[in-house]
């Protein structure tokens, strides 16, 4: 499956394993992982909790991923991304991309954190001194993503 | 499902879902509606909803950044709606 929505962390070593697995035209793995901050708009944030949208989420994630493998030569393309609850320095989301060579591997990577913060159903909301608040989406998001386009 | 008479019209329901902010706003996470006659696409069920008053038409005033889903696919105002169908309403994305 090359899309997984869950409340538990992931094992990035253990996930490029998986998705390797003996693969020998592989000569490129990329990945990204995503990390909670203790600092956002200059306020410091105690936690995270992530809600999306059961069943659209996932099929947004696997159309992003479609459109990485039609746009670029990839082998595999796997997303992870955590819901729920989370602390500062805790995983968010991880993105592995297989391909011959860097070039493909980097872009399609890229490419799918770009559409993914724009077109995938989640929702931050981030406790601070303050109180708890909802995360805005940012215009550098957006400008992110028509890159590609 | 009862069953109906010749010419008559069954009641178009459809399923309607509010996620993060507009959920605690509006207080709902669900529900059910019979679509008015004159609702037939997005922005007219979006005009419905604001005519309830109150956070309804604050959070759902046409310049507030509301985004929408017609049977989980991204959608904008002019995407049709019919009986069946679940819709949903939430603001602007902000995973990874």
């Amino acid at each position: 499956m090359a899309v997984r929505v869950q409340t538990a962390d992931f094992d990035v070593g253990a996930e490029i394993a998986r998705l390797r697995a003996g693969d020998a035209r592989i000569g490129a793995v990329a990945s990204f992982i995503g990390v909670v901050r203790d600092l956002n708009d200059g306020d410091a944030v105690s936690e995270l909790t992530l809600e999306h949208y059961p069943g659209m989420t996932e099929k947004a994630l696997e159309e992003i991923v479609a459109q990485a493998r039609s746009r670029w030569d990839i082998y595999d393309a796997l997303v992870v991304h955590r819901v729920g609850t989370l602390k500062p320095t805790d995983q968010i989301v991880l993105v592995i991309t297989t391909s011959a060579h860097r070039g493909e591997a980097f872009k399609a990577c890229e490419f799918l954190m770009d559409y993914l913060k724009t077109g995938a159903p989640f929702w931050k909301r981030e406790q601070t001194p303050a109180g708890s608040r909802w995360v805005d989406a940012r215009e550098s998001d957006d400008a992110a993503a028509r890159r590609w386009s | 499902m009862t069953r109906m008479k010749p010419g008559e019209t069954q009641a178009a329901v459809v399923r309607i879902l509010y996620f993060a902010r507009l959920r605690e706003t509006l207080g709902r996470a669900e529900e059910e509606l019979v679509l008015p006659e004159d609702v037939r696409d997005v922005g007219s069920l979006l005009a419905f909803l604001r005519n309830r008053g109150g956070a309804w038409s604050e959070e759902l005033a046409p310049a507030r950044p509301v985004r929408a889903a017609v049977n989980q696919d991204m959608s904008d105002a002019q995407a049709t709606i019919k009986g069946g169908d679940e819709i949903a309403f939430f603001p602007p994305v902000t995973g990874g």
